[in-house]
């Protein structure tokens, strides 16, 4: 272990003082965080106030629903509401539907004249969420034990309402992409590149020391595996140290736009807070308060980021060792980079695939397509992404577990293959290898 | 004893055998030479006792016990095939090299400092080797190769591709290590570049070891028995004088009356007889014997395999 840490250190050492990394990393969150602000600035210029009519014949919510100033408005109606009527009266920009499929399938209807931003779907979503929750809660809350009734009870009451957003003349679905799949797609998207980038690192590493005619100097002190191995893992840390930096970097730079460029978009509640809670009002009840805001419950409810943080982890890792050491057979197998290209194929095409199935997902997470290429190693890293921020449906769960240990047997055997393949392809030299040639070297003993 | 031992090693490639049952013994504080031809098989050999693979068949010892991982921080290679990271500093490079050989980071720089003090090369510290010369990067391979004090050192082709100066630094250098106890095995195809540094060696053709021994058995077996004679006087009083017993190869006129030649003993005769056959007719300058060079020897003993085996 010892000789292969300070492989890895060599590794990692050099490639993070390499002034193209140090810009990369500053590069990288500045670009993500200009854009992201952009975005922001533009969707929150376009929509203006939205008037939603909540059309509640049950008269289940009645005047619940929290306004948001300049933003969203909301108004009440217990009695039937034809789409027709909707489209004919100009008060109402939106129309929220809650009825009996609402408390039965957690599903209600938003209707619109024209698409409303994201962030207002979302808002309206959210609110519709604690409002059915609070409703729930009433009805449930009736016997006396009230503490084991939230522990047993309170998980089932809170609930995500999925809200069908349509346009009101067409009956079409609007295309309101599901926010945590594009949150998983983010994911995906980042996994794809890092395999890309720091696979190919790989590659060009073991081209080098093959070019420089150092690797036999090097093996004569560690075995090939160790090499390939602190390789790989030495650049795979130089990628969550990438990785890392960007998030932190990205996070910092959103909340200084967030202050210098969105300075209302700390709502009232949300500084009541703080200063409830610096003035001593317990933080549980601290809590509570902050649940209700909108922020809040997109970034810390809907999507489990421990979970994504960790299966981003988990794929990341898996997926860029099985990669990274097909790379680094590659890399010993040829004498020059200009050689690479007929390898390189069998290698990319899978990735590639993977990366448009998760784009796939987003719209249909239910097809077969997804599902194969969810548990097939080469491609699931990426498409396993989208669906574990989606969510599995009860009962389901088994397929990531099945995904995850497919990807552990994949990178293993792939290292294994990848080893022979390296140990025997860096000290042959100005030899065109066919894929015959590289099956061969697979059975050839140490 | 013998540092290192190698007992029946065969290795086979998919299209041909490199190595077939080659026996090799290698004794403590000696300078062994591993000769042979491109392709005969002693870097196969060589990368079997540096691990870089494994013999087929057949075992390596190192000091008797048989060859493993550990041993190799006691094991100085310098390949053939020889490089550095261009883009490395070659302190950092140097100091990462010799913790890979397993020794402690402290001890590395102290080492590393006296052998860049010893090689006047203490200003590249933080130069990287793509900045240096073809020479100055030789010259940090070297010192890479024997920093951990190895018990043996190996050196594929080690003159091939070193200027002059530094081939003597490196030839001084190594018989200083010599002298201090550590075992050299040279592996070359270009004989006369060791012959007069080997104690021992070892022929490789075609995959087998077709001769091996000490240098001074081996010089003895194959005398040739050819003198190289000069004089001054008269080239047919010379030729005379030859006679019965000697057998005239060679003649050149070197001056008018000063004449070069080579003469073969016959017989039992020794240079005693030759002397007094000669002194009577011409006016002796030197008598010299013909040693026959490695590649020589070579030869003669791959030719006489060849006839052997038709």
């Amino acid at each position: 272990m010892g000789k292969i840490g300070l492989i890895i250190g060599r590794e990692y050492l050099t490639r993070v003082r390499k002034p193209s990394f140090i810009i990369m990393t500053l590069l990288g969150p500045i670009l993500i965080g200009v854009f992201l602000t952009l975005t922001i600035w533009l969707t929150i210029g376009e929509s203006g106030s939205q008037k939603v009519l909540v059309v509640d014949e049950l008269g289940l919510t009645h005047q619940v629903f929290k306004d948001k100033p300049n933003v969203v408005e909301f108004d009440y109606r217990t009695t039937h509401l034809e789409a027709k009527e909707f489209l004919e009266g100009d008060q109402y920009d939106l129309a929220l539907y809650i009825n009996k499929n609402t408390i039965n399938g957690d599903k209600a209807l938003l209707l619109y004249k024209k698409i409303p931003s994201l962030s207002i779907q979302s808002y309206i979503n959210s609110e519709l969420d604690a409002v059915m929750e609070s409703y729930r809660l009433m009805k449930a809350n009736t016997g006396p034990e009230v503490q084991k009734f939230i522990n047993e009870e309170y998980p089932k009451i809170k609930r995500h309402i999925e809200l069908e957003t349509k346009n009101a003349e067409s009956g079409e679905k609007a295309k309101t992409k599901h926010y945590a799949a594009v949150v998983g797609y983010v994911f995906a998207l980042l996994i794809y590149m890092f395999i890309f980038l720091y696979g190919v690192q790989v590659m060009r590493g073991v081209i080098e020391e093959k070019t420089n005619r150092i690797v036999e100097i090097i093996i004569s002190s560690v075995k090939p595996f160790e090499l390939m191995l602190g390789k790989i893992i030495g650049i795979a840390m130089v990628g969550l140290t990438q990785f890392i930096l960007w998030v932190l970097l990205t996070g910092l730079i959103l909340i200084l736009a967030q202050s210098l460029f969105f300075p209302d978009f700390y709502d009232a509640a949300n500084q009541a807070n703080f200063t409830q809670v610096a003035n001593g009002i317990s933080p549980e009840q601290a809590a509570i308060n902050f649940e209700s805001n909108e922020i809040y419950d997109l970034i810390f409810i809907r999507i489990n980021w421990a979970l994504m943080l960790f299966m981003f982890l988990f794929y990341f890792i898996g997926g860029y060792l099985m990669y990274s050491a097909l790379f680094a057979a590659i890399g010993a197998a040829v004498d020059s980079e200009s050689d690479t290209q007929q390898f390189m194929m069998p290698i990319t095409i899978p990735l590639v695939f993977g990366f448009i199935v998760a784009q796939m997902a987003i719209e249909n997470p239910e097809s077969n397509a997804v599902f194969w290429s969810s548990m097939i190693p080469f491609t699931s890293p990426v498409v396993m992404m989208v669906r574990v921020a989606m969510g599995f449906e009860p009962g389901t769960i088994w397929q990531l577990y099945l995904s995850m240990a497919l990807l552990v047997a994949g990178f293993i055997t792939c290292t294994w293959i990848a080893g022979k393949i390296y140990r025997t392809g860096i000290l042959m030299y100005g030899k065109k290898v066919s894929y015959k040639e590289l099956f061969k070297w697979m059975f050839y003993k140490g | 004893m013998d540092i290192l031992r190698a007992e029946n090693i065969v290795k086979r490639y998919r299209n041909h055998t490199a190595l077939s049952g080659v026996n090799i013994a290698v004794p403590e504080g000696s300078i062994f030479g591993l000769l042979g031809p491109n392709g005969a098989g002693k870097t196969s050999l060589i990368r079997i006792i540096n691990q870089i693979t494994g013999p087929d068949e057949g075992t390596v010892y190192f000091r008797d016990e048989k060859l493993s991982p550990h041993h190799l921080s006691n094991i100085g290679y310098l390949p053939e095939e020889r490089g550095l990271y261009k883009k490395m500093k070659v302190g950092e490079q140097s100091l990462y090299l010799a913790r890979l050989k397993g020794m402690s980071k402290q001890e590395a720089t102290r080492q590393l400092q006296i052998w860049f003090e010893k090689f006047e090369i203490s200003g590249w510290w933080n130069k990287k080797i793509e900045d240096l010369s073809k020479g100055m990067a030789q010259k940090v391979q070297f010192i890479t190769t024997v920093m951990h004090q190895p018990k043996l050192l190996i050196l594929d082709e080690p003159f091939s591709g070193f200027d002059p100066i530094n081939a003597d630094l490196i030839k001084k250098e190594i018989l200083r290590m010599k002298e201090n106890g550590t075992t050299i095995i040279f592996s070359t195809h270009n004989m006369g570049s060791v012959e007069e540094m080997c104690d021992e060696i070892a022929l490789i053709n075609n995959s087998k070891v077709i001769l091996d021994g000490k240098m001074s058995d081996i010089r003895k077996r194959f005398r040739s028995q050819v003198y190289e004679v000069e004089f001054n006087g008269n080239m047919i009083a010379f030729a005379n004088a030859l006679w019965a017993g000697f057998e005239l190869l060679e003649r050149e006129q070197v001056e008018p009356n000063h004449f070069r030649s080579r003469v073969k003993l016959l017989g039992n005769n020794t240079t005693n007889n030759l002397l007094s056959a000669l002194i009577p007719h011409v006016e002796i300058r030197s008598v010299r014997e013909i040693i026959p060079s490695m590649n020589d020897i070579f030869i003669e003993v791959v030719q006489s395999q060849n006839q052997n085996h038709g």
